[in-house]
């Protein structure tokens, strides 16, 4: 399942929710992703997330669909939020569940690394130094790079 | 055709779509970017970068050599950088 939202996510509730899909799930992993604080003197920063609505959907339903083709899960979640966001804030859970760990683990790293470089999010960070758009950056494509077949 | 802009194109051209008509040469992504480049200022300075530009046709990643035609939806916009 994906999501696609503005407000917080409650990381237990969700989960709770996951556990309880399936009775012969035996590992569930989960990836959190947090706004850094990047103004360096500990000054105001906030973070933006722009999005493009339907084609974000779309890539997340698809990357999620390319891990439950790829790992036996029985269930998976993404939720991704876009908007103004503040350090410490929540950004993105990435939840997947199995009947053993090493899936669970796998897949969970690569929705995470995959959703970095084909979901369609930039983020602009504001800091007391300025504001800008936040470069891609190399390391990202080669993480993603490491689950291509072939 | 319905154009998108996202994040820095975006900001840069000061727009965040508009409809626009093919002129009849225009027959791929590449080319609806050399066009949009050659309508100069903004848009050549948003463009200026070929790596820098992603292209999705109809929600879809495209490349420069990906078909386009007026009914599309065509986005532009930098390398992502969610998650």
């Amino acid at each position: 399942m994906i999501r696609v939202q503005e407000e917080d996510f409650d990381i237990a509730h969700e989960m709770e929710a996951i556990s309880s899909q399936s009775t012969s799930l035996g590992a569930i992993a989960s990836f959190v992703g947090v706004v850094r604080d990047m103004a360096g003197d500990g000054g105001p920063s906030s973070m933006t997330l722009e999005h493009y609505p339907g084609m974000t959907e779309r890539m997340l339903r698809e990357i999620d669909e390319e891990a439950c083709r790829r790992w036996p899960l029985e269930a998976s979640l993404i939720i991704h939020r876009y908007g103004r966001l503040e350090p410490g804030d929540r950004i993105v859970l990435v939840v997947t569940a199995s009947a053993h760990r090493h899936a669970a683990l796998e897949a969970c790293a690569f929705l995470i690394d995959w959703l970095k470089t084909k979901a369609p999010f930039w983020k602009f960070e504001e800091t007391p130094d300025g504001s800008h758009w936040v470069e891609a950056r190399a390391h990202d494509d080669e993480a993603a790079a490491r689950w291509e077949k072939e | 055709m319905r154009l998108l802009y996202f994040a820095s194109v975006r900001q840069t051209i000061g727009l965040a779509g508009e409809d626009v008509t093919l002129p009849g040469d225009i027959v791929d992504a590449g080319g609806l970017v050399d066009w949009l480049k050659g309508r100069g200022g903004v848009y050549a300075e948003a463009l200026a970068q070929p790596g820098h530009v992603r292209i999705a046709v109809n929600q879809t990643y495209g490349h420069a050599g990906t078909p386009v035609t007026d009914d599309d939806e065509v986005a532009l916009f930098p390398p992502v950088t969610g998650g």
